[in-house]
């Protein structure tokens, strides 16, 4: 059992179940115990929600009002999946954004679409840039990588205040551009002010993470590179950028989601209920808070599968290794292996049992 | 193996389904209404907790504390929100949702959220037999009453002046501050030609609930209405849209700056405290900071108020305030009648006003000598809030103002204002049915 593969000639007891996990030590028992409670504790605020919210999507509160009293009826009803293609089709509400007139998803959906786009390409190069900066071996090393990380570590909320001032119409950037645009209104500008925010906060998230990718690359690459003569374009695109994509494509991938899911810098910023900003999670969240939780519990839905789509994507065809871990991978590897075996056994088995059951 | 193994899948499964259903049972079931009162004790006393959003004075335990020592067995609790009116409301309907778990006994209402309140069983009636209002503000009871019922006692109102730059309209021999839109414009002719680079008129018009006081005033000022006495939706009438073309003329012309299309309270008390406006729309909040002679303001005193100007004789302002509200859940009512009628009493209401500058709710407080004496813009602010409208009473009132706002707010960047009314009116149509 020791060796990875087992010999051909190992006698395999067919009434011995399998064991769950093959490089176990046999403690298993004990660490699902010490698991429970932990486990227990995610089921309850995670799990639970979870379900419940699903529930909720398909259900819609009664908002009719008695004419005598004033008064509201109680209760809710099922509408299967009304919330959804109510949205979709924009039969609740068509608003004027950027992208012309559209159903109010749509509409959010595009600018969410829009702002990750935009926003993870600058922060991509950006990062790559400031992190081939913080690499380099020069004097105040320390200040410079100090200096980057302090947007980042600003929470978002203030951030967004921050800028708020900034975008003021009395504030800096006017004064800087020497013009009256109006950023914090609703239009292009507002965008405009949101990738500019988002970029300055997060691109060094991105910096930091390659900094790390780049810091496990060998000097003697370079050095070997040197002496063939390739230019600093040429080792740039065909050894930094190689030897760093892991790190990079993780670091761009939490990006992407955490874009996606992008609320407190729009909203701190420009405000509630602006088309040229608003994102789904804004969306879900103006609708729960008119107490329409059927159709907040939907967006937040499609949202999560949205992400759950493009963490897929990710995954699939830029080969992102989230999880990392090489135990993992070679604890699959053997299971595959040790249910062939097993497989073939009880096959051989079940001949010898006919064969006696003829007896 | 693989039986039991989804024999145990399915276990969890159910058990997951389970909590799911009793959760669904629940949610189903807790929304049944409380809205009457009949079975209401209002003399059974002890301690209670009194819920308001944060306390920005700083003076409010204070005054709990006076009560709290003459009534040892009634102790009062003062429990403090978000100072955003938004989670504020979304904390009382939660607690309504979940049966009162966080034992709410008086609520303080905004104005705009009674009918939401009292259609939805958030607060209970106010028996009149019990809570008499003789004596208070009749526009402040109006807007706590819903369906000829009293949901919400009358704490606080609140109105909106016009701030003037008196020593300008001195210089340009103006004798009297300007009643219409059309004389308010003729004096900022001759005042900036005097003074370059001030801007003639300062208001609110971010997309925010200020929006919406503030186009209200202008479509109400005109003769329009958003809702006529039936309740019917009236927002594209003639009147309304006279009013709306007044205010997209004065962007037009200047009267107004664009850049106020990202202005809410404080930046246009700014402007006019650094001497940019020579008219500014704002709460009677302005006055005291537009005095204050730390340096902050370059107005102490230069300046005057004078109620808002309208389109042929002063204007119609929209009416603030917040209320006293006992949710359906509230125990220990005696306690809470007697804390809600001693806290919004005459001398109680003039201890607040000269904290807060909050505006009162008994009338006689407006005519009050001490109080005139310190807060000289009573007497306007008192005719601002007698001729006050409501913001429309709608159940639906998050939806109703959000629609105000985007029509406005399209209209104010550009839009056809015709076609976007249009629009608002068939959305209220729908939404106050």
């Amino acid at each position: 059992m020791s060796t990875a593969v087992a010999p051909k000639d190992v006698k395999i007891d067919p009434n011995k179940k399998v064991k769950k996990n093959v490089l176990s030590d046999g403690q298993g028992r004990l660490a699902a115990m010490l698991v429970a409670p932990t486990m227990l504790v995610i089921l309850f605020v995670v799990g639970i929600p979870i379900l419940m919210t699903i529930r909720e999507a398909f259900f819609l509160k009664n908002t009719g009002i008695d004419p005598t009293t004033g008064l509201v009826g109680a209760g809710e009803k099922f509408v299967g999946f009304g919330n959804f293609t109510n949205a979709i089709t924009g039969k609740n509400e068509v608003v004027p954004g950027v992208w012309g007139q559209l159903p109010r998803l749509v509409n959010a959906f595009l600018n969410n679409m829009f702002f990750t786009v935009i926003c993870v390409v600058i922060e991509t190069i950006l990062g790559v840039a400031m992190a081939l900066i913080m690499a380099r071996a020069f004097k105040g090393t320390g200040l410079v990588r100090a200096a980057i990380l302090v947007p980042w570590a600003i929470p978002t909320i203030v951030s967004a205040m921050m800028w708020k001032l900034i975008f003021n119409s009395a504030g800096v950037a006017n004064k800087i551009l020497g013009q009256t645009v109006l950023w914090l209104g609703d239009g292009a500008p507002s965008q405009y002010a949101i990738i500019i925010a988002d970029v300055w906060k997060t691109a060094p998230f991105i910096g930091l993470l390659t900094l790390a990718g780049l810091q496990t690359i060998p000097a003697e690459v370079y050095e070997a590179a040197k002496v063939d003569g390739a230019s600093a374009w040429q080792q740039f695109t065909r050894i930094t950028l190689p030897m760093v994509k892991p790190s990079l494509v993780v670091a761009v991938l939490f990006r992407t989601l955490d874009t996606m899911r992008m609320f407190d810098l729009p909203y701190g910023m420009i405000g509630p209920r602006k088309y040229s900003v608003e994102t789904l999670s804004m969306f879900a969240y103006d609708e729960a808070n008119n107490v329409r939780y059927g159709p907040a519990a939907a967006y937040s839905i499609l949202l999560f599968i949205l992400i759950v789509i493009v963490a897929f994507l990710f995954v699939k065809f830029l080969g992102a290794d989230v999880v990392g871990d090489e135990e993992v991978k070679a604890i699959n590897d053997q299971r595959k292996r040790m249910k062939k075996m097993h497989k073939d056994a009880a096959k051989a088995r079940t001949t010898v049992t006919s064969g006696e059951g003829v007896q | 193996m693989t039986f039991h193994h989804s024999i145990r899948r399915l276990a969890v499964l159910g058990v997951g389904l389970g909590v799911a259903l009793s959760a669904a049972a629940c949610g189903s079931s807790d929304t049944t209404d409380t809205g009457s009162t009949s079975t209401a004790d209002w003399t059974k006393k002890g301690p209670i907790n009194y819920v308001q959003g944060k306390d920005t004075s700083g003076s409010v335990q204070k005054w709990i504390d006076v009560w709290n020592k003459d009534h040892p067995d009634e102790k009062v609790t003062l429990i403090e929100l978000s100072d955003k009116a938004d989670e504020q409301r979304a904390s009382m309907i939660q607690n309504h949702n979940n049966k009162g778990a966080s034992k709410y006994d008086i609520i303080s209402v905004d104005v705009v959220w009674t009918a939401e309140f009292a259609a939805t069983g958030v607060v209970m009636e106010l028996p009149k037999a019990e809570f008499d209002t003789t004596g208070y503000l009749p526009a402040a009871v109006d807007a706590a009453t819903y369906f000829d019922k009293l949901y919400a006692f009358p704490s606080t109102s609140d109105g909106a002046m016009l701030y003037y730059r008196k020593d300008l309209l001195d210089a340009a021999k103006v004798t009297a501050p300007p009643k219409t839109w059309d004389e308010m414009k003729a004096i900022c002719k001759t005042v900036i030609a005097d003074n370059p680079g001030m801007t003639c008129y300062g208001g609110q018009f971010q997309k925010y609930e200020g929006l919406t006081c503030n186009i209200a005033e202008w479509i109400n000022s005109a003769g329009g209405q958003f809702l006529d006495k039936d309740g019917k939706p009236q927002v594209n009438s003639p009147e309304a849209m006279a009013g709306v073309n007044a205010l997209l003329d004065s962007f037009k012309d200047g009267t107004i700056s664009k850049e106020q299309l990202t202005w809410q309270e404080e930046p246009s008390r700014q402007a006019f405290q650094d001497g940019k406006l020579v008219f500014l729309r704002n709460w009677p909040y302005v006055y005291a900071n537009a005095q204050k002679t730390d340096g902050s303001s370059k107005i102490v005193d230069k300046f005057a108020v004078a109620p808002i100007p309208g389109l042929t004789d002063y204007g119609v302002s929209t009416l603030g305030g917040h209320n006293m509200g006992v949710p359906a859940e509230a125990s220990n009512l005696g306690t809470v009648k007697a804390f809600t009628l001693w806290w919004n009493n005459q001398e109680q209401q003039k201890v607040h006003v000269i904290a807060t500058s909050n505006a009162p709710t008994i009338e006689t407080l407006y005519t009050d000598p001490d109080l005139v004496k310190q807060f000289p813009y009573l007497t306007t602010l008192h005719e601002s809030i007698l001729k006050a409208q409501s913001r429309p009473k709608a159940v639906k009132y998050g939806d109703v103002t959000a629609a105000i706002q985007d029509a406005t707010y399209s209209a104010l960047n550009g839009s056809d204002a015709k076609a976007a009314f249009d629009t608002l009116q068939t959305k209220l149509v729908e939404l106050t049915k």
